[in-house]
Formats: structure tokens, C-alpha cells, sequence
């Protein structure tokens, strides 16, 4: 911290989170300032815009308690920076990077603004080491990559949470080398039990001493929401590119972040746009999800897992649809699945990842990996067609291959989708071929001859077996 | 130089007290820092300008200074195999570090020439590129440096014009972003962009000099598709811009390029790729900015003679760029809160596509291709239905088809090109005189598929007249066969004009013979069995390029197939 210039006694007004007042410091555009009230409470604070006789001041806590006379306003001369050090993991800091569970603070190494800067394209380097997750609807069909964004689509009630948690503890390299993973957690307007529900799962899989948690709570601010992401993706930016770790970042819930944006967006008298967010939602939501990356010649990467509940189960909402622009791919969670007790309940057909035809395959996972994925989703993606054809013609109405095709969908639920606890890439490649042997083979328009006799036709027996239990459940 | 005093900042804007004269569009040094800016409203008081860098720390007071210059960029043969931000500042190699590039003197002292003239030969022994006269200057060569390299802003040449005023050239050309480079005449359109994709040279085909939008919701593959264009299609330069788009897929280009080599040439690919990146974290106005850089850029090498293709991902957020600096100016909003000038800035952009007679006397065309990102990807929002006015192709991708991993998602009934007429001439002259009735033959069958699978969800597929079963499975055959295309597939990611009207011609002849079939009494679904029916729908896989032998052996399976069908024998394959 630089500046100890303070000024006393000129604000303006206070409206909403913005405090204006009179220009009689110079300070410039961005920079934090430490808003100081009568009682010695310190709130955090930045300009947001300046002009010759005043200037505006973003109150990034609650103004409960502000008044105008004796609001004193410490100027940083600097923006918000935030003080990292390898003593990060194993904490559990509130929103805005303070310690929060009655540890000492962090010994600094190193002063990094919360914003970053834009990593330059051309120093960044190609995420292509293929993570395994242990879901089989992800690491077969939608695989994740070291380096990606891939954010978890859900919905009030559904277990995004336990996903998400079984994400984190089970991640690992397929190739043995690398580095440690490190976890960055950053709770954004959770409520209690959730951010206990993660803290405990971390204790007892024994991650918590390789993890960073940052918690705004549903109570805490909602203008500190929009700083918890930027200062977590801080400090795992320094895990990674200083420290060397292969980061995984779970930021729970986005949803709350747009929120909070658009109040404050509202509070400024800003034109809004779709359902009353920011026209710079995509701008502002990009600078946090672009954070990801792996950079050339560095050890570390930084992987984000963000998860967002849709807002009525919506996908073409502003908030899950500006985040799907961005972010390579997305894992949806589907409320028929999860009432048909299916866990996990990934809805595989609009779940997608874009990096993965370039992790998975020969030389990276299994040589047949990619044409069995896409063999799984068209068949999967006709019958789930055909399932539509038979709620109107009936199952009679139907021809035989239509038939084996609504069995085919069942399995595939059931069988594959459905898991207790995780599976190697192996055993979920194995679980994709056994269910695909419901289909004649001539279906299988995505398989070459070859792999056809490889991996369907050498379990024939078994899988004549198998096949009438399909037909006898329906 | 004029100067300024800012009096007023918030987010990348600013307001200045102006010392001496601006003009719009002027170029400005903002701050210490000296961040680059661009005047977008002038008055007596005040001046406005957007700040093309991060504006923290700026404040009342801070100096701005201006260059007497429209915003400009410097283009030249550096730009060929390189990456650039949206104002072509490299992102690689610094400028001062991209070396000496070939000089070798095409005219002598004393030569009389004309604007678009060339001076000199430069670029590559690949891909020689000239030294121009630039547009707005004539006159007589009064020096001119020997054969050599050259640093790219070492002076090599000066021309005197009619007045006696002498101008000294480099290889660089600076040029103003948003001002359009002439011309002698524009051309008309009669040529196809080959992409070596099936459904768009087969059915949606673009022009050299046309103008083409895919848009499509997230995930329903605008990035791949554009990375394939510029990956195979036959454009002598690509342009690839990524307008706030993520910045692991300009790394992806990067990585890839150099690694792939063009079909024609069989040189490395990024041999003939300028990248210009903003991605999605960088300033939001110079996102705005970037995609005139990129057809500035497009243009000069059509000046060169050259066919351009210029690949545009996505136009949606340049246009979001605008609603973003329109909101902050205050400006009343019209549709989904853009500004009412979207409509016009769109058509300014798409009508620089052109095929040209350049001011030197070549041909060079100019074909943009601009991806759209409708939000909920929905067709109907502004920037997408306004960009269907101005383009002539539209390639409409499809949630659904993107779901089932049938890639290139294209939607045939969305889709449409309205250059295709044109180009029956160069098909007959390529090896194809049926091309339009082949073309329309493919259309109608998908259409009638449409109605044919809407009627079978009531009645069911079985209680459908054999007629129209086979219909259904000849539109599927059509589908897997000739419009689904792998851009990842060695074999499969190009296909060229000569493999697609084999591929075609086969699968009408499969057609004709299953019509013949089901006229004798054959079921449908017996023709949908046959063992080669396969073969066929994997066709793009199994037969590749440069294999004939393959396509006569394929089509003699058929017959052989469909003559035992028809004597009632069983097949065994």
C-alpha cells in the first residue's frame, strides 16, 4: 500500500453502493479506496468513474451505516491488489481474500491485482492432457482437459454440489507425470450448509491441506459477490504459474455473481439489456472464464469447473447462454434423469466438450475413445427421437429396429450413465460397448468394420445374454 | 499537434477539454501511458474518445494528445504467418523483431506510375507479394534501392507526383482502419469458393467475392466450421479474426496451421494465414475496431491480386462491442438495446466483400464469412436477421444435429445460397454439366423428408406407402452420405469438387436403383438392409481422394447388389 491519503467530509450522496464525492484528491479510474465509518468499520471500495469536481465510488460491502459527515475514505493509489503466498492452502478466506477461520493471515510473497491481465494468445498453450474425472458421461462422452472451462449447467435441487465435490477429490492425470493438483474453491452467495457440505468433504477425502476456499456467504454483501471470483482466480493463477500446480477451480454459483452484477449494473443507471443484465454481461463474464488456460513453458495450468443453476431450468437464459459462448463446452444436469434416479444426471446430449477431440484418442487416451463417444451419441440421440415417436404411435406402432432402440436408451441410462463411485476411462469405455451391443451392428454408422469385430462382436455370446433383459423390463 | 485535457473518465471513455483542433476518427495518445484512442464525437467543449487499452489510473488532468491521423494500421508483408491484436500490434514477435523481409526492384529511376502500380517484389519465394503504389499517389520514381532484404519501415523507394512533392515508401502501407481501399471496377460474382466441404460446395455454395454467415447457438460447431474453411478452402490468403472469442482457440490455430499443409500447394498452411485476435478479456473497443482492421487487411492483399477469404468469429460480439460503447455514450437504444445504426454498419461491413479489377489491373477478390451468435440461438434477434439481409449465403446450424454429433451441423431447410445458379457454368467446365439438377434433386428429397417425417410421428413409420418409406431412407442416405463430413477425419476433412459429384452421382444411382426396386415389388426395407447400403453411408471415409478405382468397385458392388435383389436371390454381401 502506497498512498495514506485520507479525506474526511466529502461525500455527497449515498445511493444504493455508490458513494459520491467531492474531488479533492487526485486518484485515478479503478483504484481501491478503504471506506472508513465513525464506529472504525473499514469497507472496501473503487472508483468507477472521475470527473473534475467529484467522483464515484463503488462500495463493495453493505452502506448500512454510512452517513455523510463523518465518512472517512483512504485512497490506495493503487487497484485492488490481492497478497498471495504458498500459505494459502489449507485456508478458508471470506470473499474478499481475508483470512476466516481464526487463522493469521497469509504470509505474503507476492502482490498480483484481482483483475489480471488478458493472457496474450500467443503464449498460451494448447490444453490437451485429458483429465480423468471418473464419470463416465464426462471423461468418455464429454471429456475435460487441463486448461478448459467447463461449467456445470444445473438446476435448483439438482446435485450439481456432490458432482462437483466428486470432481475435485477424484480428478486425476491418466499419465502418472505432472504436477500436484491444488483446488481453489470460491463460494459466491452459498448458503451455510453448502459451503460446510464442500469443507467437510475436502476434510475427509484429507484435500482440505491442498485447498483454497474463498466464501462470500448468501448473507455477506452482494457487491463483494462480484470481487470473490476475481480474487480466487488470483490466487489460482499464482498456485499455477508461480507455484507449479494443476489447479482446479470450482466456482459455486455463477448464477449469484450475474445477480449481483446486475444490481450493482441497475444501481449505476446503466441501459440494460436481456432481463435487465449489463449489456457487457459476456464482456465481464469473459474476463473471468478466459482466467483458464495453460501458458507455453510454464508447469502449471489453471482449469475452471464453474457451476450455475439456470434459472427455471432454462438454457436459453442470458446467464447459461452467455456462459456457453465462452467456455469450452458445458456439462448439463437433467431433472428427468434425476427423477428417474439417475446418478449422476447428465443430460449427455446437450452436454458437450469442445476440447476434447483434442485430449482423447490415439496418442492421448485410447485409439477407439472418439469414434465410440460419437457412436454413443447419435444412437443415443436417435432414440431418444424415437422415444418421442413412441409417447404418439405407441411402442406397437413402432418397427423393430425403433424397438431395440427405445432399449438402447434405457440401458444406456441406466447402465451407463447411472455409476457408484468413480470408474477408469477402461471401465467406461467397457460400459459404452456393452450397451451399444443392443443395436445391430449395421447401426453403427460411426464405427469402422474393424472396431465393430474388435470390441462389440467379441462379447457376442454374452451379449445375446444380456440383450433379452432390456426387452423383458419394457 | 492539437492537445486535450481530460476532464471525465469511466470505463473505456473518456471526455477532453480540447487546446486546438480534432477530427472523428482521429487517432489519440491518452495519458502517461500514451494508450491508444480514437475521437468519436467533437464539439466546441468537449471531445469524446473510446481508449483502445485498460483505462486504470486514468484522471481529470491527464494529457491527451493527438496524431493529426485517422486511426490507421500498418500493413506489409510481416502480416502473412503472424497473430495481431485488433489494431495489428503483433502478439508475437515484437515489430521491430520481425526482420528483413525481400526487396527486388521491378521498375528503374525515372519510371512514370500510376496508383496500384508495382514498384517492387517482397514477401516469400512461395507467395511473392509486391510493393505498390499506394491508391492516392502517382507520379515518377525518383529513387529506388537496390535488390536486398530490407527492414519492413526502411525507406526504399521515392516517388515524385505531379505537384513535385516527393513521398518516400517503405514496405509498410499505413492505411486508415474504417476507410475502404479503391478499386478500377468491381466484378461480377460467376466463380464458387471451393471450401472442399459437401454441403456447402454441393448445395449452399459462396462465391470468390460473395458473402456468407453461419449462424448458430453455442456448441453447435460456428468455431470448427470457420477453422475448417480456413483450413481448406482455396483462397489464396486466409484472415482469420477472433472477435472476442476465446483465446485457446487462437492458440489452436496457432498450433495447428504450421502443422497442416494446403491441398493445392502443399505448403504449410500459416503460410498464407494472417490471425488477428481480441480475444473476449481484451478492451472492448478495440474488439469494435478489429473486425475493420481485419477487411482493411483483406483488402490490401485483393490489391495484390489475390483471393481473399476472410473469416469473421463472431460479428455478434463486435456487434455487442457496439451496444457497449453506444450505452456508455448515452445513445437512445432501438432493438435488444443495440444502436439504431447496427443495420447500417452491418451492411458497410458485408458490401466490402467484392471480386475486383484492382487499380493495378489483376483480379483479387475479397469473400467475408461472419460467424453469427444468436443469443438462445434464436434467428430472429437483430444482429442475425439483419445480417441475413446483406449476406447471400446462410448456413443456419442446427441445435439438434449438433446433439447427435452430426457435424457439419448445417441445417438443409434453413440454409440457402443465392449464388448458386451461377455457378452451373462452372461446374459444367469442372467436370459436372448435371450440377444444378443433382443440386436440386438433393433439396427436394430433404424437403420432402421433412413432411414425411412430420406424418410418420402420427400414423408410425410402418403404416407409411412404400413410396414414401423409401423416400425417407433415400433423405437419410443423402444425410449420412453426402452432408455429414468429419472436420477431423484425415481422410474425410477435404473434399474436392471432383470426389463430390462421384460421391453424388453414386448416391443418386442408389436411389434410382432402390425406385426401380421398389416398382418391381421389392420392399423398402430390403433395399435399407443391404450389406453396401454401409459402405455407401460411410462413403466419405472409405473412399478418399485420388482413388477412382474405389468409386468404380463401390459401383459395381451396387449393381451387382441390386440385380440379385431384384432376381429375389439372398445377398451375402
Amino acid at each position: 500500500m502506497k498512498g495514506e491519503l485520507s479525506v474526511t467530509g466529502t461525500a455527497q450522496s449515498i445511493e444504493g453502493p455508490l458513494l459520491t464525492l467531492r474531488r479533492n484528491v487526485n486518484a485515478g479510474l479503478n483504484e481501491a479506496v478503504d471506506i472508513v465509518s465513525d464506529d472504525g468499520r473499514e469497507r472496501l471500495g473503487r472508483i468507477v468513474s472521475l470527473d473534475r469536481d467529484a467522483m464515484v465510488v463503488e462500495v463493495l460491502e453493505t452502506t448500512a451505516g454510512l452517513e455523510l459527515a463523518s465518512v472517512r475514505v483512504r485512497m490506495r493509489g493503487e487497484p485492488l491488489m490481492f497478497q498471495l503466498g504458498r500459505g494459502l492452502l489449507g485456508r478458508v478466506l471470506d470473499g474478499v481474500g481475508r483470512p476466516a477461520d481464526g487463522g493469521p493471515p497469509v504470509a505474503a510473497e507476492v502482490e498480483r491485482r484481482i483483475d489480471g491481465t488478458p493472457i496474450n494468445p500467443a503464449e498460451r498453450a494448447l490444453p490437451r492432457d485429458f483429465i480423468e474425472t471418473g464419470v463416465s458421461s464426462i471423461d468418455l462422452m464429454n471429456s475435460l482437459v487441463r486448461g478448459q472451462k467447463l461449467p456445470v449447467f444445473s438446476g435448483g435441487g439438482l446435485p450439481h454440489d456432490r458432482l462437483a465435490i466428486e470432481i475435485a477429490t477424484n480428478a486425476r492425470l491418466r499419465s502418472g507425470e505432472g504436477g500436484q493438483f491444488a483446488i481453489v474453491f470460491a463460494g459466491i452467495g452459498v448458503s451455510h450448509d453448502t459451503a460446510a457440505a464442500f469443507r467437510e468433504a475436502m476434510e475427509e477425502t484429507g484435500a482440505l491441506g491442498h485447498t483454497v476456499m474463498f466464501l462470500n456467504l448468501a448473507s455477506d454483501s452482494s457487491t463483494q459477490r462480484i470481487l470473490t471470483p476475481r480474487y480466487a482466480l488470483t490466487a489460482a493463477e499464482y498456485l499455477a504459474f508461480d507455484c507449479g500446480y494443476d489447479v482446479l477451480v470450482v466456482m459455486t454459483e455463477m448464477t449469484n455473481y450475474c445477480e449481483a452484477l446486475r444490481e450493482v449494473s441497475a444501481s449505476h443507471g446503466e441501459i440494460p439489456s436481456r432481463k435487465g443484465y449489463p449489456g457487457y454481461l459476456y464482456s465481464d463474464l469473459a474476463t473471468l472464464y478466459e482466467r483458464a488456460g495453460c501458458l507455453e513453458g510454464r508447469a502449471g495450468t489453471v482449469t475452471q469447473v464453474p457451476i450455475l443453476t439456470m434459472p427455471a431450468d432454462d438454457i436459453s437464459h442470458p446467464i447459461p447462454d452467455l456462459t456457453g459462448y465462452i467456455t469450452e463446452g458445458q456439462i448439463v444436469l437433467d431433472r428427468e434423469l434425476d427423477h428417474k434416479g439417475v446418478y449422476p444426471p447428465v443430460g449427455v446430449l446437450p452436454s458437450l466438450s469442445r476440447l476434447m477431440d483434442k485430449g482423447t484418442g490415439e496418442g492421448f487416451t485410447h485409439a477407439d475413445h472418439t469414434s465410440l463417444a460419437h457412436q454413443l451419441f447419435a444412437s443415443y440421440a436417435k432414440a431418444q427421437r424415437t422415444r418421442v415417436l413412441a409417447s404418439v404411435v405407441g411402442r406397437s406402432g413402432l418397427t423393430e429396429i425403433d424397438r431395440r432402440y427405445l432399449d438402447f436408451a434405457d440401458r444406456f441410462e441406466e447402465r451407463f450413465v447411472t455409476q457408484e463411485g468413480r470408474r477408469t476411462l477402461e471401465e467406461s469405455m467397457d460400459a459404452g460397448w456393452e450397451v451399444l451391443r443392443v443395436l445391430p451392428a449395421g447401426e453403427l454408422m460411426r464405427l469402422s468394420a474393424e472396431q465393430i469385430a474388435r470390441n462389440i462382436d467379441v462379447a457376442a455370446p454374452d451379449a445375446a445374454q444380456s440383450m433379452a433383459a432390456p426387452g423383458s423390463v419394457s | 499537434m492539437s492537445k486535450a485535457d481530460i476532464r471525465w473518465a469511466g470505463g473505456p471513455l473518456i471526455h477532453a477539454r480540447p487546446e486546438g483542433v480534432f477530427a472523428i476518427g482521429e487517432a489519440v495518445a491518452v495519458g502517461e501511458r500514451e494508450l491508444l484512442g480514437e475521437v468519436i464525437r467533437v464539439s466546441r467543449e468537449r471531445i469524446v474518445a473510446q481508449v483502445y487499452g485498460d483505462t486504470t489510473g486514468l484522471r481529470p488532468g491527464d494529457r491527451v494528445e493527438g496524431s493529426g491521423r485517422p486511426l490507421s494500421v500498418r500493413l506489409g508483408p510481416h502480416l502473412l504467418g503472424n497473430i495481431f491484436d485488433g489494431l495489428l500490434q503483433p502478439l508475437g514477435a515484437p515489430f521491430e523483431k520481425l526482420g528483413d523481409f525481400r526487396f527486388k526492384p521491378l521498375v528503374e529511376k525515372g519510371a512514370s506510375l500510376g496508383p496500384g502500380a508495382r514498384i517492387a517484389e517482397t514477401g516469400s519465394e512461395h507467395r511473392p507479394l509486391w510493393l505498390l503504389v499506394p491508391p492516392d499517389l502517382s507520379g515518377t520514381v525518383e529513387r529506388i534501392d537496390r535488390e536486398g532484404a530490407v527492414a519492413l519501415d526502411k525507406p526504399v523507394c521515392i516517388v515524385r507526383d505531379e505537384k513535385g512533392a516527393e513521398h518516400e515508401l517503405s514496405l509498410i502501407e499505413s492505411w486508415p482502419v474504417r476507410t475502404l481501399r479503391p478499386a478500377q471496377r468491381r466484378l461480377a460474382v460467376d466463380t464458387p469458393m471451393i471450401t472442399g466441404q459437401r454441403i456447402l460446395d454441393s448445395l449452399f455454395p459462396v462465391a470468390r467475392g460473395g458473402r456468407a454467415a453461419i449462424p448458430g447457438g453455442f456448441g453447435t460447431g460456428k468455431t470448427v466450421l470457420q477453422e475448417t474453411l480456413a483450413k481448406w478452402c482455396d483462397a489464396d490468403i486466409i484472415i482469420y479474426v477472433g472477435c472476442g472469442e476465446r483465446g485457446n482457440e487462437m492458440a489452436e490455430v496457432l498450433n495447428e496451421f504450421p502443422q497442416l499443409t494446403d491441398p493445392r500447394t502443399g505448403r504449410p498452411l500459416m503460410e498464407r494465414t494472417v490471425i488477428i485476435a481480441n480475444t473476449s478479456n481484451m478492451p472492448v473497443a478495440a474488439r469494435e475496431a478489429s473486425i475493420y482492421t481485419a477487411v482493411t487487411v483483406g483488402e490490401w492483399f485483393r490489391d495484390q491480386g489475390l483471393h481473399v477469404a476472410l473469416m469473421a468469429d463472431s460479428t455478434s460480439r463486435w456487434a455487442e462491442a457496439l451496444r457497449e460503447v453506444s450505452g456508455r455514450l448515452g445513445e437512445l437504444p432501438a432493438e435488444a438495446g443495440y444502436p439504431a445504426y447496427l443495420s447500417s454498419r452491418l451492411a458497410e461491413f458485408y458490401e466490402r466483400a467484392a471480386r475486383v479489377e484492382t487499380l493495378g489491373g489483376t483480379e483479387g477478390s475479397l469473400t467475408l464469412i461472419g460467424a453469427v451468435s444468436p443469443p438462445a440461438g434464436d434467428f430472429s434477434e437483430p444482429v442475425t436477421s439483419h445480417t441475413k439481409r446483406y449476406v447471400r449465403s446462410f448456413w443456419g446450424l442446427d441445435r439438434e444435429r449438433a446433439q447427435a454429433r452430426f457435424y457439419p451441423a448445417i441445417h438443409p431447410l434453413q440454409s440457402y445460397s443465392e449464388d448458386a445458379d451461377a455457378f452451373a457454368a462452372w461446374w459444367a467446365h469442372n467436370g459436372n454439366a448435371d450440377w444444378p439438377s443433382h443440386r436440386r434433386r438433393l433439396l427436394k428429397l430433404l424437403e420432402e423428408q421433412a413432411r414425411l417425417e412430420r406424418m410418420a410421428r402420427i400414423v408410425g413409420k410402418d403404416a407409411l406407402p412404400p413410396a414414401q418409406q423409401l423416400a425417407i431412407n433415400a433423405a437419410e442416405l443423402v444425410n449420412e452420405t453426402i452432408l455429414r463430413q468429419s472436420a477431423y477425419s484425415p481422410v474425410d476433412r477435404f473434399c474436392s469438387p471432383a470426389r463430390q459429384t462421384r460421391m453424388i452421382r453414386l448416391v443418386i444411382r442408389v436411389i434410382e436403383l432402390g425406385e426401380t426396386a421398389l416398382a418391381a415389388g421389392v420392399a423398402p426395407s430390403l433395399v435399407a438392409d443391404l450389406p453396401v447400403m454401409r459402405t455407401i453411408k460411410r462413403l466419405g471415409e472409405e473412399v478418399g481422394e485420388d482413388n477412382p478405382a474405389g468409386f468404380d468397385a463401390l459401383e459395381r458392388e451396387v449393381e451387382a447388389a441390386f440385380s440379385r435383389l431384384m432376381r429375389g436371390e439372398g445377398d451375402e454381401g
